[in-house]
This record gives structure tokens, C-alpha cells and sequence, in this order.
């Protein structure tokens, strides 16, 4: 069976300063793997590298989508081919309602992968039974994209967006920032609504705080650039207590 | 709206390179010779079988124009024009007198297809009846200088609208012309605006008498198609009392090498308790890529609210011409008159914009509305240039401008240069003005959702002008929005 997510000997640098020292990772259809580590250990570094993003150099290694070379395919590419990425900091849009952005999206990837569009009642549909599944206020559609929206609102519409776009592969970068207990739930709960046998996840965070909500089958610790240690979701539970400064020295 | 959905799969498959309308129709034309003389103006005016009062009309016109000059305050630049050098009349050869639309040349029909013109008004150029009831627009096409086909004569006749090219309602109509003609947008008024007053060809007349509401949204498709034919419309729309009209003006033109010279001239007339709606969707021929060719739009556009409550609003979307040099205005004359201005301008490539309004507060308790929204890409320059003026004696004036700019790319250029006046002390005038860049990370998320660059600009400029895009009629907006995906292609990456 070919796995989901391959990642061998990635290497990746910003602006001459190399962040990524060879990580390798794997992930299956099914799972999700936490990926817990230091500030500045590479961890949004990898999430973006995955995504595409302008003014990152790959300087080693290969990422395989469903055995499909990664770094061969555009952005926009990777994302009709079910990459998502839940940004830390969802974008603004003034002028752009988020039906419209939503619609927008889920057309383009379609076309890019020669599927029909779906008609706009057809999209109000499905938006309207995700968004109540997800508890989100329908006013929050007509409302455009991410402007003016609480840090919780921002997350919930993510994850709007991750559940219309059904993609296979998610990665959430750092999901639980600016979000108080409450939303975090919220959000987190929605996220677990979309756990799905052919789905894989990647999980970032700071703190094991969002495992307790997103429970994970896999935790690694990413320390300057490299997968230092794997283990279940106990590591998390036992890092909390320990902290990152052993992998910090290690890697030093 | 399939109608709609139809019209921009058309504008879709339309496959020339950059500019997206770039053709040219055989149609065998009928043109004066070049250059410009008192004999030229009066060939013109001999061909539309004028009154003797216009030929002097024209003929005073052209001897004021030789005096001026040419203006040169705008921030464009262009190389100097041999008005020597031009056609000024051109008219396609009828075979013989049109009796109904089936008998237009089957060659412009196809010219409108092209150009994507909304299925709804093909039909109606076509002469398909469409269902008691349903909105509909009434076309005046403008083939070059002269309109070809008009729609719905009858029903806009039994309203006691008259909506007809100039040109025949000269002959029709000749009192009420002779009564409004150049009261707005005077024959001295400016270089372009004298010129245009000399030696113009055609445009449409609409009048609504009082207490009509026009039953219809009246459009004009103009479209410049003769080599090195100076286009100069002349459009005059007078609402009387109480009377409400909404007009659509939307053009494009061929692809040329030679630089074609626009000099349009539109006056709006609004008396007591009356409304105009103007919005214009300009695309004209913007250059290639390295900025040659391409056309020079020099547009008058004044509308006068002459009457009490009365209300002008101009509507445009400006994204083609190598030189746009255009300032729709409104003289609040009449007490609690409005203005508005609502404008969206693009320019990419090597396009030069100069454009803005002036609101002329004139009466008591007059308002006025600007909202401008600039963008500019490639090597392109866009300017917003306006003027808010209040009269001594035009208390309570009331004035709210916003001008937005958007930039994309680090090689254009975007000015604001308002101009205030307020010589009355209890007027209010505020001004907002903002400048930003399209963001690399908003354009970012976009692409991660599956959109590319170039549709992630373009919904991402969609949003920026939104507040615009909201004026127009549904059938242009749509338009609109489309086009401005278009005429920002290649502006990134």
C-alpha cells in the first residue's frame, strides 16, 4: 500500500538559512500525526515547504503525495490534488464574501481535476449542512473572508473550508494559537468530525494542550529541522512535563 | 442568470492573445477623406442631412478649436496626434434602407457575437420576442459612427421616451436638440470637447418626458472599427421632471497598430425631482505588450442637475486605452440635488489612466458621493484626479470621497490629486484616501486553496472594488467582473 504522506531526507531553506536538515516522515492513509517541537525547530517551515510557498528553496530530499511527486506540481496543483493547509493565521479578503471564496475554491480545484462545477445552489447546499454541522453561524458566509472575524471564527471557517474541499491530506499549522479553551473545542471537535479512513493529518502545535482534543496515533518531536524522536500519543503527555530543552541540546 | 453564464463562456472562447477582442469585420465603409477642414465639417454635416443651424453650430466650433490647445496638465504621455492625419467620418455602406433588424449586415451581427454582447441583447438585435414581463434592454448600436439598429423604438415610443441617434433626432426632433445640445458640455468647453462639438458622427438622444420612469435600462455598444477613424460620439440625455432613465454604455475595439483617437462628448440633463443612472464599462483597445498601438480616450462627460432633487449618478469601469483622460461631473444646479461618482480603473501594460469627477455644488443643501477604486499593474500609471467644489452661496454641502488604490507588481504607479474648494463655510467635505499592495500571503492562501495566481488576483480584486461593482446593473456587473479578470492576465508571476 502506498502511503500517504512520504517525506525522505527533506531539506529546505529561507533566505540562505537552511531550516530543514533532513526530516523524513510517513504518514497513512487513516492517521494523524502530531508534530510537537521548540520555537524555531522548522515546524511551520515543513508546513509550508509542504504547501508550496514562494521564497522557500529545496535544497535535498522528496515528498510523495500518494506516491506522486510533491515538488513537481504548482501550489494550486497540490491543493486540487488534496493538500490543505489550516494556516496559523488565516488570511483576509475585504470584498470577498466567504460563500463566494468558498465557491471560488471548490471550482477551481474541480476544474483542475477535469470534474464538473458545482452549481451554485448545489454549493449553498452543502455549505449550509457543513456549517451546521460544524456549528457555524450562516451570517458568517455572507460576511467577507476572515475580516473582522474572532481568532475562533477564523479557525471554525478553516476548518469550513477543510470539510468543503474534502482533501486528503491536511495540515494544521499550529491551530490552537489565539484560541481560547472554549474555541479550541470547538474547533477541535470539528477537525475530529473530519477524521476519515482515507484522510491523513498532520497536526502542529506548540503544546500538548490540542491533543488532549485531537487525539493523535502518532506524536514526533521536530528539532532544528529533523525528526528527533516518534512515539504514541503518551510522548506528548510526558514532553509537557520535560519540555524541549533535552532535543534542543541534542541538536545543538 | 444562465444568460449571463452563457455571455462569458462566449467572452471565454474568444481566443486572441492578449487582448481578448482584437478582430476586425469587413464591412466596406463610407469615409471622408482625411484630415480636418471647414469643408470635413461640412461633409459631416451634409451626410446627416443637418439643419443649417447645426453646420454653423459645428463650423463656430471648429473655428474656436483652432485657437486652443491641446491640454497637457494630465500625467500622460502620448506622441503629439496629427489631427491632419485622421479620418473624421466613417459610416458602414447600407445597401439600402433598414426597414428591421433582420436586414443588418449579418457581418456586425457577427461582430457582437464575438464581443460576447449578453445573449439577452443579441436576441434583441436578432428581433426575438422574449416573454411579457421580463427586464429588458433596448440596444442602440453604434457601428463606428453610426447606429445601425434600435430596438424597441415602439414600446420606449409609447412610454414617450425617445431613444434614437442623434443624428435622427436632428431631423426629428430638431427643437429639442437645438435646446439642450452643448447647455451642459458647452462647444467652447475644452480642446477635446470642441473638437467633438466640430466634427461628430453620431451617439444617442434620450429624452424621458415628465413623470416617465423608462421602462427599460437603454444601452449602446460602441465599438471604433475603421483604420485611423477619429471616434466622436456625442450622446445627450435629458430626464424631465420626475422622469427616471438608467443607461448602459459599454465598448471594446479592435487590435491596431495605430494609435486611434476617442474624443467623446456626453451631457446629462436632470430637472426637478428627475434621476440619471450613467455606467459605462470601457474597454478599448489598451496596446501590446510593449505599449504600442492601442487607444487614446478623451472623454467629456458632464451631467447637469438642473432641477431641484434631482440625481446623477455615474457608474464606470475603466480597463482599456492607452491614455484614458476622462472626468464624468456633475453641476448640482437645482437645491438637494446628488451626485455620484463610483469608479473602478485598471490599468496594466503601459496604459496611462487620468481620471476622476469634479461635483460642483452650486445649489442648497447638495450632496455628492465619490468612490474611486484604482488599480494599477505592470508598468502602468493611474491617477485619480478630482475636484470638490462648493459655491458661496451652496450652503450645507455635503461631500464624502474615498479613494482607494491597489497595487500590483513594484513597476506602476498610483497619484490621487484631489482638489478641495469650499467657499462656503457650513459645507462638510471628508476625504479618505488609502494605498496598498496586493499581499504575497492573501495571494498565497489563495493558491493553497486551489486557486492560481492569476484567479487569486482577480478574486482578490473583485473584493477591492466590490463597493463599485454593487452600482451596476446585474447584467454588466457580471460583465464587469469578468472583464476585470481578463484585463489583469499576466500581471503577476
Amino acid at each position: 500500500m502506498t502511503a500517504l504522506l512520504e517525506i525522505r531526507d527533506l531539506k529546505a531553506e529561507v533566505a540562505g538559512r537552511q531550516i530543514l536538515n533532513g526530516l523524513s516522515l510517513t504518514v497513512n492513509k487513516g492517521e494523524i500525526h502530531a508534530i510537537m517541537g521548540p520555537n524555531g525547530a522548522g515546524k511551520s517551515t515543513l508546513s509550508y515547504v509542504l504547501a508550496g510557498k514562494p521564497g522557500y528553496e529545496i535544497t535535498g530530499g522528496e515528498v510523495l503525495l500518494n506516491g506522486e511527486d510533491l515538488f513537481a506540481m504548482a501550489a494550486d496543483e497540490r491543493a486540487a490534488k488534496g493538500l490543505f493547509l489550516a494556516f496559523q493565521y488565516p488570511l483576509e479578503i475585504p470584498g470577498v464574501a466567504t460563500l463566494t471564496f468558498l465557491r471560488a475554491a471548490l471550482n477551481a480545484q474541480r476544474r483542475k481535476r477535469g470534474e464538473e462545477e458545482l452549481s451554485s445552489p448545489d454549493l449553498m447546499k452543502r455549505v449550509r449542512e457543513l456549517s451546521k454541522k460544524l456549528g457555524i453561524d450562516p451570517d458568517m458566509l455572507r460576511r467577507p473572508l476572515n475580516v473582522g472575524f474572532s481568532g475562533g471564527e477564523k479557525k471554525r471557517n478553516e476548518t469550513l473550508q477543510m470539510a468543503l474541499l474534502e482533501p486528503l491530506l491536511c495540515v494544521l499549522d499550529e491551530t490552537d494559537s489565539g484560541l481560547d479553551i472554549d474555541a479550541l473545542k470547538v474547533v477541535a471537535n470539528g477537525v475530529n468530525q473530519l477524521r476519515a479512513p482515507e484522510r491523513g493529518m498532520i497536526v502542529i502545535t506548540h503544546y500538548q494542550r490540542l491533543l488532549d482534543y485531537i487525539v493523535p496515533d502518532v506524536v514526533h518531536v521536530l528539532a532544528a529541522g529533523r525528526i528527533v524522536e516518534t512515539g504514541g500519543k503518551d510522548l506528548a503527555l510526558q514532553l509537557e512535563a520535560t519540555g524541549y530543552a533535552q532535543y534542543q541540546g541534542e541538536a545543538a | 442568470m444562465a444568460a449571463v453564464q452563457e455571455t462569458i463562456e462566449q467572452v471565454r472562447r474568444i481566443d486572441v492573445e492578449q487582448y481578448k477582442y482584437g478582430f476586425v469585420t469587413d464591412v466596406e465603409s463610407d469615409k471622408a477623406p482625411k484630415g480636418l477642414s471647414e469643408d470635413i465639417v461640412r461633409f459631416i454635416s451634409q451626410k446627416k442631412n443637418e439643419p443649417e443651424w447645426m453646420l454653423e453650430w459645428r463650423l463656430e466650433a471648429y473655428r474656436r478649436w483652432l485657437t486652443m490647445r491641446e491640454p497637457d496638465w494630465a500625467r500622460v504621455n502620448y506622441p503629439k496626434i496629427d489631427y491632419q492625419d485622421l479620418y473624421y467620418y466613417a459610416a458602414p455602406k447600407k445597401k439600402k434602407e433598414l426597414a428591421s433588424l433582420d436586414e443588418v449586415d449579418p457581418e456586425i451581427l457577427k461582430t457582437y457575437e464575438k464581443l460576447g454582447i449578453p445573449l439577452r441583447e443579441q436576441e434583441l438585435l436578432a428581433g426575438v420576442v422574449r416573454p411579457e414581463g421580463e427586464r429588458r434592454i433596448a440596444v442602440d448600436a453604434v457601428f463606428d459612427s453610426v447606429s445601425v439598429a434600435t430596438t424597441f423604438q415602439k414600446e420606449l415610443k409609447d412610454a414617450g421616451v425617445i431613444f434614437m441617434p442623434i443624428s435622427e433626432a436632428l431631423r426629428e426632433y430638431p427643437e429639442l436638440v437645438r435646446k439642450y445640445l452643448g447647455s451642459v458640455v458647452p462647444a467652447s468647453d475644452n480642446y477635446f470637447a470642441t473638437l467633438n462639438s466640430a466634427v461628430f458622427s453620431d451617439g444617442s438622444f434620450v429624452y424621458v418626458p415628465e413623470g416617465v420612469r423608462c421602462p427599460m435600462e437603454l444601452s449602446t455598444y460602441f465599438r471604433i472599427n475603421e483604420k485611423n477613424t477619429g471616434q466622436f460620439e456625442r450622446t445627450l440625455i435629458i430626464a424631465d421632471k420626475g422622469a427616471y432613465v438608467s443607461y448602459l454604455e459599454g465598448c471594446t475595439a479592435p487590435q491596431r497598430d495605430e494609435n486611434q483617437l476617442h474624443a467623446a462628448v456626453v451631457e446629462l440633463v436632470a430637472m426637478d425631482d428627475a434621476e440619471i443612472k450613467y455606467s459605462t464599462v470601457q474597454n478599448w483597445y489598451p496596446g501590446n505588450a510593449e505599449g504600442v498601438g492601442g487607444i487614446y480616450n478623451f472623454v467629456t462627460k458632464r451631467g447637469d442637475c438642473r432641477g431641484d432633487n434631482s440625481k446623477i449618478s455615474w457608474t464606470q469601469v475603466e480597463t482599456g486605452s492607452a491614455i484614458t483622460w476622462k472626468y464624468p461631473s456633475c453641476i448640482l444646479r437645482g437645491d438637494n440635488s446628488s451626485g455620484e461618482f463610483y469608479s473602478i480603473a485598471i490599468s496594466n501594460g503601459h496604459q496611462q489612466v487620468d481620471s476622476g469627477t469634479k461635483m460642483i455644488h452650486l445649489g442648497k443643501n447638495t450632496s455628492s458621493r465619490i468612490v474611486s477604486k484604482g488599480i494599477s499593474a505592470g508598468r502602468s500609471q493611474n491617477t485619480y484626479r478630482g475636484l470638490v467644489s462648493a459655491h458661496r452661496k451652496a450652503k450645507g454641502a455635503r461631500n464624502f470621497t474615498a479613494c482607494d488604490s491597489l497595487l500590483i507588481g513594484d513597476q506602476c504607479g498610483a497619484h490621487t490629486v484631489p482638489y478641495m474648494e469650499a467657499k462656503n463655510p457650513t459645507a462638510v467635505f471628508e476625504h479618505e484616501a488609502t494605498t496598498s499592495k496586493i499581499s504575497e500571503d492573501v495571494l498565497f492562501y489563495c493558491v493553497q486553496r486551489g486557486l492560481s495566481q492569476e484567479e487569486a488576483v482577480g478574486l482578490v480584486v473583485n473584493g477591492f472594488v466590490k463597493d463599485v461593482l454593487q452600482q451596476l446593473p446585474m447584467e454588466f456587473a457580471v460583465e464587469a467582473q469578468k472583464l476585470i479578470s481578463i484585463s489583469l492576465e499576466g500581471s503577476v508571476g
